[in-house]
């Protein structure tokens, strides 16, 4: 057991907390761990979806839960989103704190009414008397030869609805710290999962060998309870070149284009669309004076155009080229040429040196 | 009787509102079930049974070599496979005007195409994403098309072609073509909400669809028992108004014979039928799928009593073929499948251009 490496701030984590030992975790796991300790801390907390009881989940996020907390509050339900979100809902304004997983991203859309009409609006609606502290926990994102309803990256739908906030992690410390952070949160949480780094820090290179995530530092877990609070992005990698802000898979991918070509760009990983750590963003762009933008989701009205919007509004005055974009091509997600659809080292590395020379 | 008290209390229905199971409170609900315990399988000639036979082996060894192709990472991805199943598709699909009928199912559409009698080889080009595949290499196992079949599809989407099932029926209806839509979904889909909303409006609509629950246990690795309040599916139209049957679906005979019954109600114009077909699927939910959530001796226990291959196997060697005349069939069957595998193999990936065609019509 290693001593948990310090980049995490007194902010981020009880005092008490800080001396605590870590474990290697992938992704799952630290999901899986945080679960297993909301359920222990909070009892009512429940979690419930396709496969999630007996089964443990299609990844295993949910594995041996319902062992250990029983059938009442970890539970199955039917192939029924629609109905699964609309009682996640009802729960929440009754004091619970459901934890619903829909089983890929891509599944969420029979639910979104529920989402948007009831969930997204109820503190408002109800001039903050009720609550829907869900936290919808769903796989996203391609990479895995999924097609397209196995890979879609809809978190632009999400953030451009007032009252939900939407939280994607990238390394499996965050994940788990970011997870129990969405949970305690009072308001719902879409809190989407890069499937695709699951089991290892996806760099891009699709045709080299798959990294597991012990060899990365970030699979470094605290043991026991720690939050990471929503809306604080995280410098992944530090750098004056230029700014990367990005979230999810693409943060490795980024990582490794950086590594790859040598250069010193600093990559933000935001860790929450919604809320968005505006300031770090900004601090960044303007040392920077350049920014790329990357995420996997389509472009036109992607979370990008967004960020785009931002970087000019606030560092206008800083920036020595106009704001790149770096995405998903405005398409459905294909079965076939997943290597060319995917936004990979060679999309990100033009748009680099085409900020270099700018 | 309650039901005859109250009725004398409401107004004559309207001419138009006769049309609709809502309003025939003489309506019986179990008659067709009736019917098929009285009738039983079809009666089925030598040829036809040669014929059934040669379709569901031709689904049972394309399943076979598409697993083998998947293991062999030609096909990535979401891959579900029918083996287990293919009496229900057989046996409803022999029973419809090809051509006229229309047909939509889930993502388990490989049988489903195959009973329709569309090429092989476009199929497992498609599975490999080759340009050669129905979809262009675009769709994938789970979303291939055929207008020339009147196939809508196969649809990822758990459920959603249930209600896109009620829009054909309601166009056959429209354009009086004498049609009708065979809607399949899955036990686990029969729990999406959306499947209630396409009931109550195919009875309330009279339209001309016959909804088909293939109960094969599981949705994934949710056993029927575990997500469903009302296991007995067939009686899920009950509320709606909708006939129920309740079918053996490992026996292509007693398929086809309940066929015959729910296709000449509906092309009758008496409106929707729910089927229950009670199948099993041998494979796990999709290739990904290892099935620990069932014990080996119950697949063992399907395979050895129940397989519709087998069963019909042993129907047609009593009614005089021999061991050699049902080789020869599998002998072809494997060289069609062969032929389809190589083909999906050699066939190119479509070019990068192909992502940005049929998105929108024209120019995008
Ligand atoms: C809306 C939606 N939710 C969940 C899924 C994931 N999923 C795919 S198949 C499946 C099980 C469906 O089971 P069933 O309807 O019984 O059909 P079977 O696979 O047994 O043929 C699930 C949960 C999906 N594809 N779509």
């Amino acid at each position: 057991m290693a001593r948990m490496s310090a980049d995490l701030t007194e902010d981020d984590i009880p005092v008490s907390q800080l001396e605590a030992s870590s474990r290697r975790m992938n992704m799952i796991e630290a999901i899986n761990d945080a679960l297993d300790i909301m359920l222990s801390h909070d009892p009512s907390v429940i979690v419930m979806g396709e496969d999630v009881g007996y089964f443990g989940g299609v990844f295993r996020a949910t594995a041996g839960l319902q062992a250990k907390y029983g059938k009442t509050r970890v539970f199955d339900t039917p192939i029924s989103e629609c109905g699964i979100i609309g009682a996640a809902v009802g729960m929440g304004a009754y004091g619970l704190r459901p934890v619903p997983e829909i089983q890929f991203a891509d599944y969420i859309y029979p639910g979104i009414d529920q989402l948007i009409s009831e969930a997204a609006r109820l503190r408002y609606r109800s001039a903050g008397e009720f609550i829907a502290p869900l936290t919808v926990r769903s796989p996203f994102g391609g990479g895995i030869f999924g097609g397209q309803t196995h890979s879609q990256s809809p978190e632009a739908i999400f953030t451009h609805v007032a009252g939900l906030k939407t939280v994607i992690p990238a390394t499996p410390r965050d994940a788990k710290g970011l997870l129990i952070a969405a949970i305690e949160d009072n308001d719902p949480v879409i809190f989407f999962e890069p499937k695709r780094i699951y089991n290892g820090p996806f760099s891009g290179y699709y045709d080299k060998p798959v990294e597991p995530w012990k060899n990365h530092p970030d699979s470094e877990v605290p043991e026991g309870y720690y939050r990471i609070p929503l809306g604080k992005a995280r410098v992944a990698r530090s750098g004056d070149a230029m700014t990367i802000l990005t979230y999810g898979t693409m943060v490795h991918v980024a990582q490794a284009v950086c590594q790859a070509k040598g250069v010193d760009a600093e990559i933000l990983d935001l860790r929450t669309l919604v809320p968005l750590d505006v300031e770090a963003v900004e601090n960044s762009v303007q040392k920077t004076g350049k920014c790329l933008v990357v995420h996997e989701a389509t472009r036109t009205s992607g979370f990008g155009a967004e960020l785009a919007a931002l970087v000019q509004e606030r560092c206008f005055y800083h920036l020595e080229a106009p704001v790149e974009r770096v995405t998903g091509f405005d398409t459905p997600y294909p079965h076939s040429l997943e290597w060319a659809y995917f936004p990979g080292p060679v999309r990100i590395g033009d748009a680099i040196d085409k900020l270099l020379e700018a | 009787m309650a039901r005859a008290a109250k009725s004398t209390k409401k107004p004559a229905p309207s001419r138009a509102a006769q049309d609709s199971n809502a309003q025939d409170l003489d309506f019986v609900l179990h008659s067709l079930q009736e019917e098929h315990e009285k009738t039983g399988r079809y009666g089925a000639s030598v040829e036809e049974m040669l014929h059934f036979y040669e379709q569901m082996l031709l689904i049972r060894r394309f399943e076979e070599k598409a697993g083998q192709l998947y293991g062999l990472g030609l096909i990535g991805g979401f891959c579900h496979l029918y083996i287990g199943q293919e009496a229900v598709a057989v046996g409803l699909q022999s029973a419809l005007t090809d051509g006229l009928d229309s047909v939509i199912t889930g993502y388990r559409d490989h049988g489903h195409m195959l009973a329709y009698g569309i090429d092989p080889k476009a199929i497992m080009a498609e599975l490999t994403g080759r340009q050669a595949g129905i979809s262009h290499g675009k769709g994938g196992s789970m979303h291939m098309f055929s207008s020339e079949h009147k196939f809508y599809g196969g649809h990822g989407i758990v459920g959603a072609q249930v209600s896109l099932g009620g829009g054909l029926a309601m166009a056959h209806k429209y354009r009086e073509d004498g049609g009708f839509c065979l809607a399949y979904f899955g036990d686990g889909a029969a729990n999406q909400g959306q499947v209630y909303e396409t009931f109550n409006m195919a009875s309330l609509w009279n339209l001309p669809i016959v909804f088909v629950i293939e109960n094969n246990g599981y949705a994934m690795g949710t056993a029927v028992k575990r997500g469903s309040a009302e296991t007995e599916f067939h009686r899920r139209g009950t509320a709606f108004r909708i006939p129920g049957m309740d079918v053996n679906g490992m026996d292509v005979l007693e398929v086809r014979g309940a066929a015959e019954i729910a296709f000449k109600h509906v092309r009758d114009g008496k409106g929707p039928v729910l089927m229950e077909l009670n199948t099993y699927r041998y494979r796990g939910h999709s290739m990904s799928d290892p099935a620990k959530y069932r014990t080996r001796e119950e697949v063992q226990d399907v395979r050895e009593h129940k397989d519709p291959i087998e069963g019909l196997k042993k129907l047609l060697l009593e009614q005089g073929q021999t061991e050699e005349d049902l080789k020869a069939i599998d002998k072809r069957i494997r060289a069609v499948v062969t032929e389809a595998a190589d083909f999906s193999e050699s066939s190119p990936e479509p070019a990068p251009a192909e992502l940005y065609t049929d998105v929108l019509v024209g120019e995008y």
